[in-house]
């Protein structure tokens, strides 16, 4: 579907279907904490307070055998009674949800029960698995709408489609990074915006993995053992290609960089995790084509490319 | 493998929470070594490994790992800590030492990232 307008109907759809679609164990709240019925209305306060909770299952020996809420407590405080156990006030009348069920299920006790929270139960053992309330299902569709929406934007930014509209004989995007020699702190920022860029340009998965392994390798070099450099990488339909290029030292012998284990890192570049001599066969194997020039003193050009 | 089970499998340290831990983990990953890490992809693995700088997370992001634990009592820099945040990863922290984390981890049937 392409559509820039927000279509208010179809939004609402959306709503209706997840409540449909959700299931209730996807919006609980699965740390519960319980008390037991012997424990006093003081105690409850207290657990309510440091768990910030508005209510809680009772549980006796592993059993469900009732809720009590922070309206329960207040009655309770009003009437001076903290030292009475919490089985006097809880609700032994409860209304339990299994965790398979809708979300709509639901939705639909709350409105005819009017309780604040229900306790979830799993359909076969019976067991307490987690606790709803209304928040909880508005947090789950309210992540959910948001993971459909971010969807439908990079349907919308598919590079295919407006790649199609740009007249050219050949058409290309490109996004170029500034890389630091020796900033450590920062090493990887330039592969991850790069990853994010080709993500949102939609660039399937598979294709963006092995171009951004190849460009963080191709970064933390730069990082370790130049003084820095430029990392560049031109998307066109059906490959992006990606250049690093830097002014020096240069690589004295490529045939042996190319070679896996293969290093002349220092020590201190393994306690980062890095120098083990994988970092160009890492990019081979990442890439369709590949392209390396040096000259010692002068710096080193390389060029990858991966299909998409 | 729930990230539940891993948690207490290892008694780690929740250091950052981002998922529910009925998640379910299929792979794990461990090294020092983050090029190692990169020479084969396992979406959604564990990553265990006693590297705590930002490039334990960069690694994780080009990776798409999605649970990251640090062993032998290791605790994240702040800026990894920032990073991995951002990233919505799924930070541990276990006092077992690298063999001990992965014996354990291996003997509940957590799978490494070569097995079919």
């Amino acid at each position: 579907m392409k559509s820039n307008g927000v279509n208010r109907t179809l939004q609402a759809a959306r709503t209706q279907e997840l409540i449909y679609e959700l299931k209730v164990q996807q919006a609980m709240t699965t740390k519960v904490i319980t008390v037991e019925p012997e424990n006093t209305m003081e105690d409850l306060r207290q657990i309510l307070k440091l768990h910030q909770l508005s209510g809680t299952p009772v549980m006796n020996e592993g059993d469900l055998v009732g809720i009590v809420s922070v309206e329960d407590l207040i009655r309770s405080l009003l009437e001076g009674n903290g030292s009475e156990p919490v089985k006097q006030r809880m609700s032994a009348n409860f209304v339990t949800l299994y965790a398979d069920e809708p979300l709509v299920h639901a939705v639909q006790k709350f409105e005819r029960h009017g309780f604040g929270r229900f306790p979830v139960i799993d359909r076969k053992t019976k067991e307490l698995v987690g606790i709803l309330t209304k928040g909880d299902i508005i947090r789950c569709m309210l992540q959910r709408l948001e993971i459909d929406f971010h969807e439908q934007e990079i349907r919308r930014y598919k590079p295919s489609d407006w790649f199609a509209e740009l007249e050219s004989d050949r058409t290309t995007l490109g996004l170029r990074y500034l890389i630091q020699g020796r900033n450590f702190q920062r090493a990887g920022e330039a592969s991850s915006k790069l990853k994010q860029n080709l993500r949102t340009l939609g660039i399937a998965p598979e294709a963006v993995r092995r171009i951004t392994i190849a460009s963080y390798e191709a970064e933390m070099n730069l990082v370790i053992f130049t003084g820095g450099g430029e990392l560049s990488a031109f998307v066109e339909p059906g490959k992006v290609t990606i250049t690093v290029v830097d002014h020096g030292p240069g690589i004295p012998d490529i045939e042996r960089a190319m070679q896996p284990g293969y290093s002349t890192a220092p020590d201190w570049v393994r306690e980062l995790g890095f120098g083990a001599g994988m970092g160009l066969p890492n990019i081979k194997n990442c890439s369709n084509e590949l392209k390396l020039d040096s000259k010692v003193g002068e710096g080193t050009n390389l060029q990858f490319t991966v299909f998409t | 493998m729930t990230l539940r089970e891993i948690i207490e499998t290892l008694q780690a340290k929740v250091v950052l929470d981002n998922h529910d831990e009925r998640m379910v983990v299929e792979r794990a990953r461990a090294s020092d070594l983050m090029s190692d890490v990169l020479t084969r992809v396992n979406p959604g693995a564990l990553l265990l490994t006693g590297l705590t700088t930002p490039q334990s997370i960069y690694t994780a992001e080009m990776a798409d790992v999605t649970v990251v634990c640090y062993v032998r009592g290791k605790r994240p820099q702040e800026e990894t800590l920032r990073l991995a945040e951002e990233r919505g990863l799924v930070l541990l922290s276990t006092d077992l030492p690298m063999y001990e984390s992965c014996g354990r981890l291996y003997k509940k049937g957590l799978k490494g990232g070569t097995e079919t």
